[in-house]
């Protein structure tokens, strides 16, 4: 007992400094920190998709010349080379810093730490060291993959080219530089931060619940992180062996993916999804749960068919375990593995649909006022409504074989994930900025920030449909004249889009600045969630008193 | 369940212009200006996986629509100053049976005929006439005709100041980054068989007004087919991420009528430049005109 008064003394209130950041075992303060990752990450990542759209803007090869040139110092035909392989790479990059570095840290290290906890009546995570360790595993990850931009990949190029999916022989003998290495170091450090993140996640939820809250009972959130989490713990081991077994291939000799001494390219692959599509579920349930919480303190009633909703997302994370070779219907996959892929992935909708619907039911005779936070979870719900039906056809073999690896593919993936998994980042940022910080913003900014992006993305994504359609490949640097019209509209998209995070940062500056007081509840009777119930930003330590649960 | 079916398909025919998977005027084989649906078929299975496409067009955007719809008027009836109490319903079995068995009726509706069509690409209605290997390179393509005597030659993408020497300069016919040296010639209105496979990364085999697609993968040999119903000069470009030169390894095929194929064939076995400059001269003049009237 004389440890714990000792300890008493110093836990109310936090370190000062760096050392209250780099040392803390605080469930708020790492949350935080994963959020400021994923802002840095997220312009990082940004910028180079807009780097990507300037050069699609017209035909021809306009700006990555000339950025090779910068950057890597190359010149005439050297620079046109050296920037067609930094295209790839900046592709990859994009890829692999918005999913690894953007939407997991902001979701889940961000929104999950700080609130899990708190919804549950839990005083922090289970294992705050592990989450302290969690957390700064992900900036190393980072510089590794951002310095994997630097160096040789294949003669005459730097940074990994090969996409995000790194299919081999690509990533084996058609890169064999450091590049892919560094990177492969990169995924395997951010897997290990999420694995260490989904076993404290689980541990947290199954343990430290109040009392009176069972499982039943629990915040859709909380039911949706849950989720999530084991999706990682399942699949995560998967994506680190089959890059293991790419980098004994690239570095010690081994065959797992060389067809000449026995091996299969294929296998990575199908490694490589077993873990790549629970992934982009990872992405996508954390945010179903924000979304059903904001639906619902904006309408001011219940979530409609609770139940229903939890085990629709419990369904969605089983099913997502056997869609994988949805993603290969043209490696040459017999007719009957096709058809059970197109069958299984297809079943999706249906708890997707579920969950759809029940969100408009939530509304529905509800008395909806429209927030910052509402408006974009009401551009979340259509927009990935978009992108959910465009999967449906996706799922389809047959009309696959013409979809395929087109912008149409393209389109569909960003409408459920940059238009959905992004509006649900921030819709839970305007939903909690005011309880993580205790400032409001200005509504008027936020909004302005909604509107300007809701055009922009739908600008930069709709017509990739038609691209698709018209048989436009993907990750080319350059494209038949033909193609030229839809990739202006989309680049101008671009461009909007970028103004809106320009309007996302400065209204954070402004929040900051004004320090608008917030107060414990600005959303009213609607917010019924135990975040609500602590004043804003909440204390240091919560639920010293564990809050009973009706 | 038949009759909906068919009548459901012949709706999507009919109606097709409006969504997004018409088949609308420009009847093409390469892609063209502001285009928004599939390049025009130029083979059955590319009908079919069109009629498809159309076919789930018309419970896709309808779902669309609803959710739409259900939305705004959610917002518009639903909004705190035209319904200040709001109601504290929060289930209805009926309703949520209802949300749950519809979508699965819908895709049963489309599994239907989409498992149709998936099997029919693996069911060649007849034996191929000819087999050609494509095996694609960094970044080019290999096409070996199997027949007595091989005839094998390299196809990479046309180069600019290759035009005037190849006879290319007409950049309608010829468009820069889809059309390549040597085109694979093949007759109309015959069983083709391609074999597909690579030498050195993964690349993909696709002809978007065939219906075709399949990836080249070192080690293994992967087979489509195809039957061309119309002469002309057909377009598509590699489709799997192969490296710095991805947008640069178009794929072209020339179909052509079952005489001039012969004559090319023998030809090409001694001299593939003198062999393509013959059909050029033959064929080229036609298909300008048949461009002309699109």
């Amino acid at each position: 007992m004389a440890e714990a008064a000792a300890h008493d003394d110093h836990d109310h209130k936090p370190y000062h400094g760096w050392v209250r950041w780099v040392y803390s075992t605080n469930h708020k303060d790492i949350g935080t920190l994963y959020l400021i990752f994923a802002i840095f990450a997220g312009i990082v990542g940004g910028a180079l998709s807009v780097a990507i759209r300037m050069e699609l803007q017209e035909p021809g090869i306009q700006i990555f010349s000339g950025l090779a040139q910068m950057v890597y110092g190359m010149n005439g035909d050297a620079a046109i080379d050296g920037g067609k392989s930094m295209y790839n790479a900046f592709g990859t990059a994009h890829a692999l810093i918005m999913i690894f570095f953007m939407v997991m840290p902001a979701l889940i290290g961000g929104f999950a730490n700080w609130m899990v906890p708190i919804m549950i009546g839990a005083p922090d995570m289970a294992f705050p060291r592990m989450n302290n360790i969690s957390f700064w595993l992900l900036p190393p990850a980072f510089i590794l993959l951002l310095s994997s931009m630097f160096v040789p990949s294949a003669p005459g190029a730097f940074g990994v080219g090969g996409g995000w999916t790194i299919y081999p022989p690509l990533s084996t003998s058609g890169q064999p530089g450091p590049a892919m290495d560094l990177a492969i170091l990169s995924i395997h450090i951010a897997g290990a931060s999420s694995i260490l993140g989904a076993i404290n996640f689980i541990t947290t939820i199954f343990n430290m619940r109040a009392p009176g809250m069972t499982l039943h009972k629990m915040p859709l959130f909380a039911w949706s992180v849950l989720v999530t989490a084991f999706l990682l713990l399942l699949s995560l081991p998967v994506l680190a062996g089959a890059i293991t077994m790419l980098l004994t291939d690239r570095n010690f000799g081994t065959s797992f993916f060389v067809p000449d001494n026995g091996g299969d390219p294929l296998l990575f692959q199908h490694l490589f999804w077993f873990f790549g599509h629970p992934e982009v579920y990872i992405l996508i349930l954390p945010g179903f749960g924000i979304i059903s919480h904001i639906v619902s303190t904006f309408s001011k009633k219940p979530v409609f068919g609770y139940l229903g909703m939890a085990y629709a997302m419990v369904a969605i994370g089983a099913v997502g375990f056997i869609v994988w070779a949805h993603h290969m219907y043209t490696t040459g996959l017999s007719l009957d593995t096709q058809r059970y892929f197109v069958f299984a992935t297809m079943v999706i909708a249906v708890p997707t649909g579920v969950k759809i619907f029940s969100w408009i039911a939530t509304m529905w005779g509800g008395s909806i006022s429209f927030k910052p936070p509402m408006l974009w979870a009401l551009g979340f719900i259509f927009l990935f409504t978009i992108g959910g039906v465009t999967g449906v056809q996706l799922a389809n073999a047959g009309l696959d074989r013409s979809l395929h690896d087109t912008y149409f593919v393209i389109a569909h993936f960003h409408y459920v994930l940059s238009l959905g998994a992004v509006f649900a980042i921030f819709a839970g940022w305007y939903y909690w900025f005011p309880k993580m910080t205790g400032y409001m913003y200005s509504p008027v900014i936020a909004n302005t920030h909604f509107w300007v992006t809701f055009v922009g993305v739908n600008l930069i994504f709709f017509p990739q449909h038609f691209l698709g359609l018209a048989g436009m490949p993907r990750r080319t640097i350059d494209y038949p004249d033909a193609f030229a019209g839809w990739n202006y509209v989309s680049s101008i998209g671009s461009y909007i889009s970028a103004v809106g995070v320009a309007i996302f940062l400065y209204g954070v500056f402004e929040a900051f600045q004004k320090k608008r007081v917030a107060g414990a509840n600005p959303w009213g009777e609607g917010a019924t969630t135990l975040e609500w119930q602590l004043p804003s930003p909440p204390p240091f330590h919560q639920w010293e008193q564990l809050p009973k649960i009706k | 369940m038949r009759k909906f079916l068919a009548s459901a398909e012949f709706l999507a025919g009919t109606a097709a212009s409006a969504v997004l998977f018409s088949s609308a005027a420009a009847r093409a084989d390469q892609p063209r200006e502001w285009e928004m649906t599939f390049q025009a078929p130029a083979t059955d299975m590319m009908r079919q996986i069109e009629r498809f496409g159309n076919y789930t067009m018309w419970f896709i955007v309808p779902i669309t629509i609803l959710v739409l719809v259900l939305l705004l008027v959610c917002i518009v009836k639903f909004r705190a100053s035209a319904n200040p109490v709001p109601s504290k319903t929060s289930h209805n079995t009926l309703i949520e049976v209802i949300w749950t068995v519809g979508p699965v009726i819908v895709l049963l509706l489309i599994a239907i005929p989409s498992f149709q069509l998936l099997t029919a690409q693996y069911t060649p209605p007849e034996e191929a006439k000819l087999t050609v290997k494509a095996t694609g390179n960094q970044w080019n393509w290999d096409y070996e005709y199997q027949v007595d005597k091989a005839l094998t030659f390299n196809s990479a993408v046309l180069q600019d100041g290759d035009r005037a020497k190849a006879g290319k300069e007409d950049r309608g016919l010829y468009p820069r980054l889809l059309a390549v040296d040597n085109e694979l010639v093949v007759p109309v209105n015959t069983m083709t068989r391609v074999l597909v496979t690579a030498t050195d990364v993964i690349h993909s085999f696709a002809m978007p007004s065939f219906g075709i697609k399949v990836d080249a993968v070192p080690g293994r040999t992967n087979e489509t087919w195809f039957k061309a119903e119309k002469e002309g000069l057909y377009y598509g470009q590699c489709s799997q991420l192969c490296g710095k030169d991805h947008a640069f390894m178009p794929i072209a095929i020339r179909v052509v009528s079952d005489a001039q194929f012969k004559t090319w064939l023998e030809a090409a076995k001694t001299s593939l430049p003198n062999a393509n400059k013959a059909l050029m001269a033959e064929v080229d003049g036609t298909n300008k005109v048949a461009a002309a009237g699109n």
